[in-house]
């Protein structure tokens, strides 16, 4: 590694006090295949949108090529080479391969008018330097999904871009389309392109990459080249040495000798969920694990009534049930905290209260009127049994912080009073401390008999929580484990990407 | 209680108060300037009171539609078709109690078309009330043949247009009998939290288990129907069913409502400030007549207001 493409030196980033980044360094070689991995909340999704203009630092200096640069926007970030590949195509579908790659800055004949052939053959010859099979003048909505990303990438490069970043590039294609994406890397390496690569697919990392940096909770851990590491060093770099004590795992009795509550079966669903069978007891706290992408959110997503069933069977105490929508799922006993609290969870102009008793406006009103005493008590209740910091219950939500935020996603669901809880990464950008009183709730709640089922890409809360794992893979499930039978999170991370 | 109130204030964007401040502006403005044109007379009053009367009432509803992030264009189409339909039942002889059924019901099934082409063949909002916009206005031509139909039924005519209880003229009656049902509706009621749920996030909102279309197309049925109610009032102020009733009025309507503090995006809904705004865009044109400006440039002056209202209502982005 002779040239030094990027370095990031002391970075520091924090978001209403919380310090996400501290004094990170990070520094990638030119022509280098460099990955970026750690935790959720580890700090690289903030690292990279530092570099690429969608927040600022609050201290600490980027170097490119030599030159330090300021970056204060998306177009400082262009100017300086780096480009990202984003997971939603920026491309337009009815314009052809060369019309997207020099939308907006197209080559003009003398005249002024847009000079086609040269467009195209410029297009034409940056696909066949990098072995692709395509024409610069295919229809983007012609061309395989796979190919769509391979053009955003020739874009971002036929627009002067020295460092390509990729997240997840390879979630959304299969295993031959993923195959021409390492070959197209290999390619880009030769040319001398850096780039910069997050995923969490282990086996992927170790084939394409030259060498890694870990980070974790905003803090350099370690970066080493590859050849160095195993897997199992990747893993304990990414989980840190031990468990927090708030993550500790209590065993808990769940009787597993009386029917199932829940009943699913074959369950297909979308492109996601392909054959999917459990059985959830009754006070029994389920995990799921897996990758992104393998399927988990998408089949509580069918079994909630937002997604439509496409086989499969499920049984509530034994009776097959029909979910055609949400209302159906929630007189039925089920409730969803989803995962993305933000869009699909809250009202963020709204206060804690309003949000709070959406569910049950019902149940806190008489014939016609919305009764405010009794609103006034369940609200405050909630507040004080989930410890929900706020001034008062009529606080704008989109005011409190994310672990707030997501205690009162859940009151309002608790207040439902449901059998089935079931959470989508109930902790995502939540702060610890909010995280460890989450999770008690959700031991509380399977304490009083409720069955709860968690989806997490944390593993150690997975195991801080769940009497059984179950381990999805690309829509089924490869294994469910009883608790006590996992030593450690490498067991887990190990079932989760050995499967 | 010095913490409560300083909650109240805080809880309150300056958007939101903006229009009572506004009104009192232009209110003192008027009395002073055009103090000796009659401005403050109690016979002035009640005539702003008496020519906003439709605009208030159609505006209560259309704070529903837009606190749910819809539009509707079709309201002042409508009051005319409703009037129209209204007179001609009158005419026929039917009696008072038909007449007021065909015009609430024809409001009532525009509004249900509208609500049920938004809610469930998912045609934008914008579309499909321009259209019947079009439709509506062109119905109340056609059946007639663009003739008006006059209204001779006396206790119609006191009901609906030019009667007095108490001093009061029946007008100012029916606006305060709406925006009071409008208010509780909007504030006391589960429906009025599950309007501005849906409004807010609607994808959130059907997580919850609200059932988003239903409340979209219940909200067009507000509008339509007061719609037709405003076009009944027009009817019996004027004597008579014509076709050009509420030309216009859709954009008075929308300006009410933004002026009102009534988010564009849907969400934030008030119906007193739409009242306030329905009010001072009254006052306005009351004002710019005894002034004696025209009407071409009364529709310049409400224009620019409803350009200021949205500039300056707009939402500060939020974190």
């Amino acid at each position: 590694m002779s040239q030094i493409a990027l370095q990031m030196k002391g970075i520091n980033k924090a978001f209403s006090g919380v310090k996400v980044l501290k004094k990170v360094n990070f520094e990638v070689g030119k022509g280098e295949t460099h990955a970026l991995m750690g935790g959720n909340g580890a700090g690289k999704s903030t690292l990279m949108k530092i570099l690429t203009g969608v927040y600022t630092l609050d201290s600490g200096e980027i170097i490119i090529d030599g030159k330090s640069v300021e970056i204060n926007n998306p177009n400082d970030s262009n100017q300086a080479g780096v480009a990202m590949i984003f997971q939603e195509f920026s491309l337009i579908p009815k314009l052809t391969v060369a019309q997207n790659i020099y939308l907006n800055r197209e080559p003009r004949t003398n005249l002024g008018f847009i000079d086609d052939s040269k467009m195209n053959a410029e297009t034409q010859r940056l696909l066949d330097e990098l072995d692709l099979h395509i024409k610069a003048t295919d229809l983007v909505e012609d061309i395989s999904v796979g190919y769509w990303q391979m053009t955003e990438i020739v874009k971002a490069i036929s627009n002067n871009a020295k460092i390509v970043i990729m997240d997840e590039p390879t979630s959304t294609l299969s295993l031959k389309e993923t195959e021409k994406l390492f070959d197209m890397i290999d390619n880009l390496r030769k040319k001398g392109i850096t780039i910069i690569y997050i995923s969490h697919r282990m086996d992927e990392i170790f084939k394409v990459c030259d060498r890694i940096t870990i980070l974790r909770d905003g803090e350099n851990v370690i970066t080493e080249r590859l050849s160095e590491l195993t897997m199992d060093d990747v893993v304990q770099h990414i989980i840190g040495g031990k468990l927090k004590r708030t993550f500790v795992w209590e065993p808990r009795e769940v009787d597993y000798t009386k029917p199932p509550l829940l009943e699913v079966r074959n369950l297909q669903s979308g492109d996601k969920v392909k054959n999917v069978s459990f059985d959830l007891y009754r006070g029994e706290i389920l995990g799921f694990a897996g990758l992104m992408g393998s399927g988990r959110s998408e089949t509580v997503r069918a079994l909630f009534g937002i997604d439509k069933i496409r086989q499969g069977t499920v049984c509530i105490d034994g009776k097959e049930i029909v979910v055609n929508n949400p209302m159906d799922a929630m007189k039925l006993g089920l409730a969803l905290v989803p995962e993305d609290r933000r869009e699909q969870g809250l009202i963020l102009e709204h206060s804690v209260k309003e949000n709070m008793i959406l569910p049950i406006l019902k149940k806190v009103s008489n014939k016609f009127f919305v009764q405010e005493r009794k609103v006034s008590e369940v609200v405050k209740d909630y507040i004080q049994r989930l410890n929900i910091k706020t001034d008062n219950e009529d606080k704008i939500i989109s005011l409190l912080s994310g672990g707030n935020q997501q205690k009162v996603v859940l009151s309002k669901w608790l207040a439902n009073s449901p059998d089935i809880l079931i959470l989508d990464e109930p902790t995502s950008g939540v702060d610890i401390g909010a995280k460890s009183e989450i999770l008690k709730v959700i031991r509380e709640l399977a304490d009083q008999g409720k069955s709860v089922i968690v989806i997490s890409s944390e593993i150690t809360e997975l195991l801080a929580v769940s009497d059984r794992l179950i381990i999805y893979h690309q829509g089924t499930i490869a294994n469910s484990i009883p608790r006590e039978n996992l030593k450690a999170e490498e067991d887990v991370e190990i079932a989760i990407q050995n499967v | 209680m010095p913490s409560k109130m300083s909650n109240f204030f805080r809880n309150m964007s300056w958007r939101n108060y903006i229009v009572y401040i506004a009104f009192i502006f232009v209110f003192i403005f008027f009395s002073i300037y055009l103090s000796d044109a009659g401005f403050l007379t109690a016979g002035n009053l009640m005539s702003i009171a008496r020519q906003t009367a439709m605009i208030t009432i159609m505006a209560v509803a259309m704070t529903f539609v837009i606190s749910t992030g819809e539009i509707d264009l079709s309201v002042g189409s409508t009051a005319a078709l409703s009037a129209m339909t209204t007179a001609l039942t009158l005419q026929a002889g039917m009696g008072i109690v038909a007449a007021v059924i065909v015009g609430l019901a024809t409001g009532f099934i525009i509004g249900a078309i509208n609500g049920l082409l938004v809610s469930k063949v998912l045609i934008p909002s914008f579309l499909v009330t321009l259209a019947m916009m079009e439709v509506g206005r062109g119905i109340a031509m056609w059946i007639t043949g663009t003739a008006p139909v006059p209204i001779l039924h006396d206790t119609y005519i006191f009901l609906f247009g030019s009667g007095d209880i108490l001093g009061i003229p029946v007008l100012l009656i029916w606006t305060i009998i709406i925006a009071v049902i409008g208010f509780i509706l909007l504030n006391k009621t589960p429906f009025g939290r599950q309007t501005l749920a849906t409004g807010g996030n609607e994808k959130a909102a059907l997580f919850t288990g609200i059932k988003t279309a239903r409340i979209k197309l219940s909200v067009f049925i507000f509008t339509g129907t007061m719609a037709g109610l405003a076009g009944m009032l027009y009817a019996g102020r004027l004597e008579a069913g014509r076709y050009t009733f509420g030309q216009g009025d859709e954009l008075s309507v929308i300006t009410a409502v933004i002026l009102g503090g009534t988010s564009l995006a849907g969400g934030v809904g008030s119906v007193i400030g739409t009242v306030i705004g329905s009010i001072m865009i009254g006052t306005i044109n009351n004002g710019l007549i005894l002034m004696g400006l025209d009407v071409s440039q009364q529709m310049i002056v409400l224009g620019i207001i409803l350009i200021l209202a949205v500039t300056f209502g707009k939402k500060s982005k939020s974190t």
